[in-house]
């Protein structure tokens, strides 16, 4: 990752055109061609710096429902607890944390209802128990991170 | 409210834009619209909120903020919201939300995520979200994520 990556994924964490030809008018901006910001932006998300590059939507604004969930997982079971709950397409992310509670992911469904049965189908396959954290309110949400 | 061409727009586009030079006329093309309507769904998606924006998400620890950490609050429920607002505000904070408690074993109910580079950067962060809260913090912890056992885009709409 050089510095023209970096001013490349600094300014399409702040958006991106929509018109007719966005690639060129970024390019423009950054003093790249066209070409090379589409080159360099499909290495950046091959080697993983980016995992995703398109529209983010806002699941609950589109009437689907998200949670924030826990569990403790036995460090034994960790890797066997880890696939059951990444086997299920409803679980968006999936993160080890230090604590206790050292597994949390985020769960995303089309209603509340299937949130409840996602949280239940985990907690019978893992025997362990769920703890659901849908969030009450949010405050604030920007995913920038400076390159 | 959205309507079925939207749902097929966002189920085209979950998983990325296309990398080609006009890729809002590739999305257009593969479900038979035009690039102008294929747009300006895309603009009313984006003012109503439904796309929070279009852009890159990168793989914190690839850009080298290895110490990601989920802080989190006790706050009296009365000032939650007060609380939360200002802890929103703060630059460094990336995302800040009120969550239920889970007495006795888990009592806290406000969280914010804190990224760095260094443990040092994020404990001066932390540091800052305690000074401002003050009194009003009847106890804190810091979950640090020591691995992305999975990360994909939402799939809500993909599964109808």
């Amino acid at each position: 990752m050089d510095e023209i990556d970096k001013k490349i994924i600094n300014a399409l964490q702040n958006g991106f055109p929509i018109c007719d030809a966005p690639y060129r008018q970024v390019a423009v901006q950054l003093g790249l061609t066209e070409q090379e910001l589409i080159a360099r932006l499909k290495a950046l998300l091959d080697n993983g710096v980016l995992t995703r590059f398109g529209p983010l939507y806002n699941a609950e604004q589109m009437g689907g429902a998200l949670t924030l969930a826990a569990v403790k997982a036995p460090q034994q079971r960790f890797d066997e607890i880890t696939e059951i709950i990444n086997s299920f397409p409803e679980v968006a992310h999936n993160y080890a944390r230090s604590h206790e509670l050292n597994m949390w992911f985020v769960i995303a469904t089309e209603t509340p209802e299937q949130i409840r049965q996602t949280v239940s189908a985990i907690e019978q396959q893992t025997g362990l128990t769920v703890y659901n954290m849908p969030k009450n309110k949010e405050y604030f949400v920007n995913l920038k991170l400076e390159a | 409210m959205l309507d079925e061409t939207d749902r097929k727009i966002i189920q085209a586009t979950q998983a990325g834009l296309p990398l080609t030079p006009q890729p809002y006329q590739a999305i257009a093309e593969q479900l038979g619209l035009t690039a102008d309507d294929v747009m300006m769904r895309l603009s009313t998606m984006q003012n109503s909120g439904i796309i929070r924006r279009i852009g890159a998400v990168p793989n914190h620890y690839k850009l080298g903020y290895r110490f990601n950490g989920m802080t989190v609050w006790n706050i009296p429920d009365e000032f939650i919201d007060e609380m939360g607002q200002k802890v929103g505000q703060l630059e460094f904070v990336s995302h800040c939300y009120h969550r239920p408690r889970h007495p006795p074993e888990w009592l806290y109910n406000l969280f914010a995520m804190v990224h760095g580079k260094t443990q040092e950067a994020v404990d001066q962060q932390i540091q800052q979200i305690s000074d401002l809260l003050g009194d009003y913090n009847l106890g804190s912890d810091v979950l640090y994520s020591t691995k992305i056992l999975k990360k994909t885009g939402f799939r809500t709409t993909a599964r109808r």
